[in-house]
């Protein structure tokens, strides 16, 4: 188990105020100083070596992603975006970051934005997190009056001003494109990559969007060292990682532990383990609602890291484990998600818009069994056709679950379908 | 996405402007971005216009965004009918919205649904013979290790029952604003105490 020690967010709980004189006990903004001080190449250096992965979802190793922003300076502006719309069901965490530590977040688009070149920043926040909002807002309010950012932000030299923008309800906008096209003011459709943001992002200047966790993480990891960060979790899946628990738990939770702790364990120290216990499981979706759901006998040994859950033909995702008991209508379960990727879509591309209305039809005959035994192929096969030929990867993420069920409960669809049809004859 | 349920004409106002407390707020919020990308201020302003006008957005303030931030108004009028969270028609004083996505679902979302309609004693989509609340089915809401939960207004009110929904309904239709957060008695996402 992790130790408290080494707990980058001490005060996910809210157990403590979020404000500045509170945050500086913690150990925020100690040195940050120092930390810009030592220039671009080295923070971006010690980023790589960190080992750190993108925690919103797609797991790019965030030093690599710093240093792809142009070098030169044109004296034009560039900027950091911090993406907050944390949509992906299932996920929970970066909420709690802005409502109870947001100096963290605050810090860390300093350090972040120094080491990208960045002349600005936005925080992009979904909507609805209205309080949150609120809190992220007086922070950046106390960082500027006490001169941490702003103009020579922290006595540096460094100009960085940051602003919160709030998002106004729609899931793709967390998708880095759609996202930055909503910074401009504009309906949230993913743009075609190339040209990458790291090119022409926000306002067609060179860009960088990034998860709160990632952000927020940086300045501990700095301050600490890289190699106190890779020494958790194994090779290639570095750090600590905070991972939400929902679902058929005893106590439902946020906690920060150890990459690659075991599935098993993470549930049972600390969300009081499985309904019924463990025997009384039956799947877990392990990282936020695109991730293929695993049945029991993986969730026995499987790691929470990337790779190992790659291995199983699943992923880390944003690390939003749902757990489901044996009492689980799975593929009601499965159907409902394929109903909120059909609302999601934007629109832009046939095989999202029309693909997931009929995957979401079917599907919800597949939950009473009024569905013919080849529409069980048949969903497999527009899932396919789906995935990876649309604009984003939101024609992936809601492929994925369907796939993840076919793979695992196809006996229970064709048990129902003839069920129904042996009721009908 | 939104739909497209606008408000009939007689229900538009023939102008729209912000009061100075709005004005003083929109002036804060336009100097966010560069002098020449004024239109990222819309889907804020949008907001404002929202909350001044009793949770909808007329006409009329469309309108005026789009001269405020120079603008063609079909591009106003692209994001209030994108986004979710925009009325273009008046909805209850209080908007109920009810989280019924997968996590929420797992935790007995289907109890607080059926709370609120037998108590509102209207569906989804539909306001209150009083004007006093709309109910709106929503996807999640980012508060899944508290769930099931329910936004009312700009408040969470998370580790819901049929029981603790309906008390919380009871309060508001007496005009108070009760303790928003998990009703369970833990703090935020913290497990709950055995
Ligand atoms: C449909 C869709 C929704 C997404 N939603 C989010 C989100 O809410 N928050 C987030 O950080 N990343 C989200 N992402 C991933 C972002 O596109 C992007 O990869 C991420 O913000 C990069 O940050 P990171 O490198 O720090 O992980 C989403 C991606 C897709 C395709
Ligand atoms: S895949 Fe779907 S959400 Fe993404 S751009 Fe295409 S239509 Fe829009
Ligand atoms: S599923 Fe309801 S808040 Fe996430």
């Amino acid at each position: 188990m992790l130790k408290a020690e080494d707990r980058i967010f001490t005060n996910l709980y809210g157990n403590q105020p979020w404000n500045l004189s509170a945050a500086k006990k913690r150990g925020d903004w100690d040195g940050t100083k120092d930390i810009i001080l030592k220039g671009r190449d080295w923070i971006v250096d010690e980023m790589k070596a960190s080992g750190l992965r993108g925690r919103g979802g797609a797991g790019f190793p965030t030093g690599l992603k710093w240093s792809f922003m142009p070098k030169n300076d044109d004296g034009l502006p560039r900027y950091l975006v911090v993406n907050a719309d944390e949509g992906e069901p299932g996920t929970c965490k970066d909420r709690d970051m802005m409502r109870n530590d947001p100096h963290k977040l605050v810090e860390g688009c300093l350090i972040a934005g120094v080491a990208m070149g960045a002349t600005a920043g936005y925080i992009y926040i979904r909507g609805e997190f209205h309080n949150e909002a609120e809190v992220v807002d007086a922070a950046i309010a106390e960082a500027y009056d006490a001169g941490l950012i702003g103009k020579n932000a922290c006595g540096t030299g460094y100009d960085f001003d940051l602003y919160l923008h709030r998002g106004a309800g729609a899931y793709i906008c967390g998708e880095e494109t759609a996202l930055i096209e909503s910074l401009e003011g504009k309906k949230g459709q993913p743009r075609l990559k190339p040209p990458f943001p790291a090119m022409a992002g926000l306002y067609g200047r060179p860009t960088t969007v990034n998860n709160v966790e990632t952000i927020a993480a940086a300045p501990t990891i700095l301050r600490r060292g890289a190699t106190w960060f890779s020494s958790f979790g194994r090779e290639n899946n570095a750090g600590t990682k905070v991972f939400c628990i929902s679902g058929h738990v005893n106590t439902p939770c946020n906690v920060e532990e150890a990459m690659s702790i075991p599935l098993r364990e993470l549930i049972e120290k600390h969300a009081g383990g499985v309904r019924g216990g463990w025997d009384n499981l039956l799947a877990v979706i392990p990282g936020g609602s695109s991730t293929p759901i695993l049945p029991k006998d993986i969730c026995d040994d499987v790691l929470m890291d990337f790779d190992a859950l790659k291995e199983v033909q699943s992923g880390l995702g944003t690390a939003a484990v749902i757990v489901m008991d044996k009492s689980t209508d799975v593929v009601k379960a499965i159907a409902r998600l394929s109903y909120f990727y059909m609302h999601e879509s934007c629109g832009q591309c046939t095989p999202c818009r029309e693909g997931f209305g009929w995957v979401n039809r079917v599907m919800n005959r597949m939950v009473t069994g009024d569905a013919r035994m080849e529409e069980i192929d048949m969903l497999h096969q527009v899932t396919k056709e789906i995935e990876g030929h649309t604009i984003c990867a939101h024609g992936d993420g809601g492929s994925w679950p369907i796939q993840g069920l076919l793979r695992h409960f196809r006996p229970e669809l064709e048990k129902r379908i003839l069920a129904r049809q042996q009721a009908a004859a | 996405m939104s739909g497209l349920d606008i408000a009939p004409d007689e229900m538009q106002p023939k102008a729209f402007a912000f009061d100075a407390e709005h004005d003083a707020r929109a002036n804060v919020i336009i100097a966010k971005y560069p002098d020449i990308k004024k239109q990222s201020a819309v889907m804020p302003l949008l907001d404002l216009a929202q909350r001044q006008h009793g949770g909808w957005i007329p006409r009329a303030a469309i309108e005026m965004i789009a001269d405020r931030l120079e603008m063609p108004s079909i591009r106003v009028w692209e994001v209030a009918t994108f986004y979710t969270m925009y009325f273009l028609a008046p909805k209850g004083q209080h908007k109920v919205q009810v989280c019924t996505t997968t996590p929420c679902w797992l935790r007995g979302s289907d109890d607080v649904v059926k709370a609120c309609k037998d108590h509102l004693g209207i569906g989804f989509g539909q306001v209150t013979e009083d004007g006093k609340f709309s109910l709106h089915e929503v996807e999640c809401l980012g508060a899944c290790v508290n769930a099931p939960m329910i936004q009312i207004d700009d408040d969470y009110y998370e580790d819901l029952d049929a029981a603790s929904t309906t008390r919380i309904l009871e309060a508001f239709a007496k005009g108070e604003t009760p303790e928003h957060g998990p009703q369970n008695g833990r703090r935020g996402s913290e497990p709950a105490k055995a």
